[in-house]
């Protein structure tokens, strides 16, 4: 009987320590599928940031450059670069035959003519001497150089042929192949080459899709909160606009898409894939986001600040202006920060306004066609060269560092400046 | 012109804001009582001047393109032209007179150019004249009010009242703008394809109704067997199904550990650490899920002697999974702490032990709310897309197998809708009504967990 008790008790305290490790293990699972997320991106975008160069000796003969003696600036923007630039690149193995010339040169990025340009406008001086040229390697080379690249499949399903290897395994023994920062992935924009390929004009559109979101949805979004908070009767209209507002804050994103489609570019034809109407679609996303922050921080303020101001012949108007919405503004715009965060990271309603349309010029304001950063991703993502893996994974490492920017930022606002009423 | 007009007024705006002040003042210091602080009287003024002008400026902003058009086309209204001649007679002739034409030019369309272009002057300067008119007066007639002292504070707090509650109404016209979008392509599909044949037809198959001329007309049967959406419907609810499987214990789990075992110092970082996951983009989320998730089940099931789709519903499905973990585990703590301590110091009094008092007292008492923050989540994973457009498959398999690939109401929106669309084509349309089903079914899933919530919370405050 008193076995019977004990054992009866152990089974109890057993499945105790059994339901504390179920929680334990669900704690466990949910970090460790953060962390293996994170790992993973770091480890496939931080090669992203490097860029594989090949120095090549490059003679700037004016006989082939068609130049003239003394040229002007102009002659030298209109000077034939591409015979030096094919030339240099065969001098690279002296008994090529013209197959293999052809592969030489595809060893660069077709951008290599404006890059040898640029050198002689640099220093014009250079005419008729050699210079040893920095050109960017084509993007297989860049992965074979950063060992992403499987070298050990057979040739033919290879993107490079064992001729370029052999070619370039020489450049790397005699140090003619070095790696430095990538900083066009910051200044370029986007491109059909993944070693040009880089983030200016996503990264435009983001800013000027958030600041359109920003100045609709915020003015709105504060000036209804107030209204609903300390100046709605009670009654069925404004709790049927709460509904729609809760209901709002959790509609699929996808479907604010088709309401910008539907409604604002076959409509009132606002211009496809601009970020203007992406701003306006997201916008009307983050309001009801923004109202229910700024809602909660205004029914933070105690009554008695609002007491107080009308004991002294305060209006309403004027008790609500001065005193509760500057009281709220710090809840309010961690808030609106967050929400601007998660308009950030949004990408299927900008899918469906066409913002994923190929854009390979840097938008100068919110009427250009653009992309956003998110978008960008699922279009690189979406290719299939190897070399836009790691600049996906990259894009999306700058992505989070604005997320988390942008968060710590609400966080410290919140922290700072939001007075603690007890 | 437009942008010189606007800055006009908010100058003009602004500056009888310190007219109506110094109005104040004076009155002022003849010895007579104000009714109002002085800046009112400035507020007063300056709203007078630029809110009627504003109105006047957008009204004409609005209808004076219409209106051109209408009096350029009234010269071709009897030649029999279709519409869509007679909008592109109207672009020629917009881009002749802006020096942009580059086409052929007729007599007609040049002497239209000439009226387009002489219209657009006489609009422009008429436009001027009237806001200017309309600020003159209505400024004569608050300037009137402001000197014979009559009461300021009340109307511009009944403006400002007003302005308020516009901006209120902002979300009743997000969900009116929600609903006006979709109900009308809606209804033109299935006039076009039969609800029905959409409803219960197993067969989804857009791409077949991209071929066709237009210029033949719609032929119904064309479309039947094109447009059953029972495999998407169906893919949808599996894969939100696969990724509450991975929710809801790992969420539920670590919910009630916070809650209930946690110490403050565990509870203070972990709490964080979980949310990043909702703050993850769901288009990395996606990535994530077609270049690692789905790769390492293929290369598992291989091994297993299983055929895996590289872009299974499993890989789609376990990745949303993780995303909704977060929603499930912050919602479910909050309504577990919220639990009175009351309820769990009768149960420990009883004897029972920790484990025995959440499964029996605290969880069935937090049942409500529970139940509320899973249906939020199964809101989410239905609306969820990016995930499912990069992770899982496109074409629309009717299967339950996880290992094969299926396709969701949110894909199938995004791959016809992605590039060019044409509205009035049966394939656009068809993207609306899926739409629309999906704000239907996401509605009622958060208008009753909203409810449970509520209702719950109410039970414990």
């Amino acid at each position: 009987m008193n076995k019977n008790k004990e054992q009866l008790l152990n089974k109890r305290y057993k499945a105790e320590q059994r339901f504390r490790l179920y929680g334990q293990s669900a704690i466990f699972m949910a970090l460790l599928f953060l962390t293996i997320f994170i790992f993973k991106i770091f480890s496939t975008g931080y090669s992203a940031f490097q860029k594989t160069w090949l120095i090549v000796p490059v003679t700037f003969d004016a006989e082939i450059m068609m130049l003239e003696q003394n040229p002007s600036n102009e002659d030298l923007q209109d000077a034939d670069y591409y015979d030096i630039a094919l030339k240099s690149m065969a001098n690279l193995d002296p008994n090529a035959n013209e197959d293999q010339e052809n592969e030489l040169k595809r060893m660069v990025s077709y951008f290599f003519e404006k890059e040898i340009k640029n050198e002689l406008l640099n220093e014009p001086n250079l005419i008729g001497k050699t210079k040893e040229v920095y050109l960017t390697a084509s993007d297989d080379l860049d992965q074979v150089f950063k060992g992403n690249y499987p070298r050990d499949l057979p040739e033919d399903q290879r993107r490079v042929s064992d001729y370029q290897l052999k070619i370039f395994d020489q450049l790397v023994a005699n140090g003619k192949v070095e790696s430095k920062f990538n900083i066009s992935f910051f200044t370029n924009a986007d491109s059909r080459e993944a070693e040009l390929a880089g983030i200016a004009s996503s990264f435009m559109g983001s800013i000027f899709s958030i600041l359109v979101c920003l100045m609709i949805a915020f003015p709105v979004a504060v000036l209804a909160a107030i209204y609903l908070e300390e100046f709605a009767p009670k009654n069925k209209f404004t709790d049927f606009i709460e509904v729609n507002i809760n209901n709002l804050a959790a509609v699929p994103s996808i479907v604010f898409g088709l309401l910008g489609l539907g409604v604002l570019l076959a409509i009132f034809q606002l211009p496809r894939s601009t970020p203007l109407v992406g701003g306006i679609t997201l916008s009307l996303m983050t309001l009801p986001t923004i109202i229910i922050a700024a809602r909660a921080s205004l029914k933070a303020v105690p009554p008695s600040i609002r007491e107080a101001a009308l004991a002294m012949g305060a209006s309403r108007m004027q008790t609500t202006m001065h005193h509760t919405v500057p009281l709220s503004m710090p809840g309010t715009l961690s808030g609106t920060i967050i929400g601007l965060a998660q308009a950030l990271g949004e990408t299927a309603p900008l899918i469906l306004i066409g913002m994923v349309a190929f854009v390979n010029t840097i938008p100068g304001s919110p009427m250009d066609p653009a992309a956003s950063l998110p978008v960008q991703i699922y279009i690189w993502a979406e290719s299939a060269e190897r070399g836009f893996v790691e600049k996906v994974s990259a894009c999306i490492m700058v992505l989070l560092g604005f997320l988390i920017t942008m968060n710590l930022f609400a966080q410290i606002i919140r922290h700072k400046f939001e007075k603690k009423w007890s | 012109m437009n942008l010189i007009l606007f800055t006009f007024i908010v100058l003009l705006g602004f500056t009888s804001y310190y007219f109506g002040r110094r109005k104040a003042y004076t009155i002022q210091s003849s010895n007579k009582r104000l009714t109002a602080l002085p800046q009112f009287y400035g507020y007063y003024l300056s709203i007078w001047c630029a809110i009627p002008a504003f109105i006047i400026f957008s009204l004409w902003a609005i209808f004076e393109p219409t209106i051109v058009k209408l009096l350029i086309l009234s010269d071709y209204s009897n030649q029999g032209y279709l519409d869509d001649e007679l909008n592109l007679i109207y672009e020629k002739t917009k881009a002749l007179s802006r020096g942009q034409f580059t086409g052929e030019i007729t007599p007609f369309i040049e002497a239209s150019a000439e009226k387009y272009f002489s219209l657009r002057s006489i609009a422009q300067s008429s436009k001027v004249v009237i806001v200017l008119s309309a600020i003159i007066a209505s400024v004569a007639y608050a300037y009137k009010r402001i000197s014979s002292n009559s009461r300021t504070r009340e109307p511009v707090e009944k403006f400002l009242n007003a302005v308020l509650f516009t901006a209120s109404l902002a979300a009743i016209l997000t969900t009116v703008g929600i609903v006006f979008s979709l109900i009308f392509q809606t209804i033109d599909f299935f006039k076009v394809i039969p609800l029905f044949d959409f409803v219960f037809g197993t067969h989804w198959y857009p791409a077949k109704a991209f071929v066709r001329d237009s210029s033949e007309a719609l032929d119904p049967t064309m479309y039947s067997d094109t447009f059953g959406a029972v495999p998407i419907f169906a893919g949808t609810f599996f894969i939100a199904f696969i990724a509450m499987c991975v929710a809801i214990p790992i969420g539920l789990m670590s919910g009630i550990y916070l809650a209930e075992y946690a110490s403050t110092k565990v509870r203070q970082y972990a709490k964080p650490l979980i949310e990043i996951l909702a703050g993850i983009p769901t288009v990395v989320y996606g990535f994530f899920a077609a270049l690692t998730v789905g790769p390492f089940l293929k290369e598992l099931g291989t091994s297993m002697g299983l055929e895996v789709s590289a872009e299974s519903a499993l890989a789609a499905g376990g990745v949303m999974g993780i995303m909704i973990i977060p929603f499930i585990s912050s919602l479910s703590d909050d309504v577990i702490t919220s639990v009175p301590q009351s309820l769990r110091d009768g149960s420990y009094a009883m004897g029972a032990t920790k484990s025995e008092t959440i499964k029996r007292v605290v969880f069935p008492a937090a049942l409500p709310g529970i139940v509320g923050s899973i249906l939020l989540g199964v809101s989410r994973a239905i609306g969820e897309t990016m995930i499912v457009v990069m992770a899982s498959g496109l074409a629309a398999n009717l299967t339950l197998n996880p290992l094969e690939s299926t396709s969701t109401i949110t894909a199938q929106i995004v791959v016809i809708l992605i590039g060019d669309q044409a509205f009035g084509d049966p394939k656009t349309q068809a993207a609306f009504a899926l739409g629309m089903s999906l704000f239907l079914v996401t509605l009622c899933l958060n208008i009753v967990a909203l409810r449970v919530v509520k209702k719950y919370r109410e039970k414990y405050e």
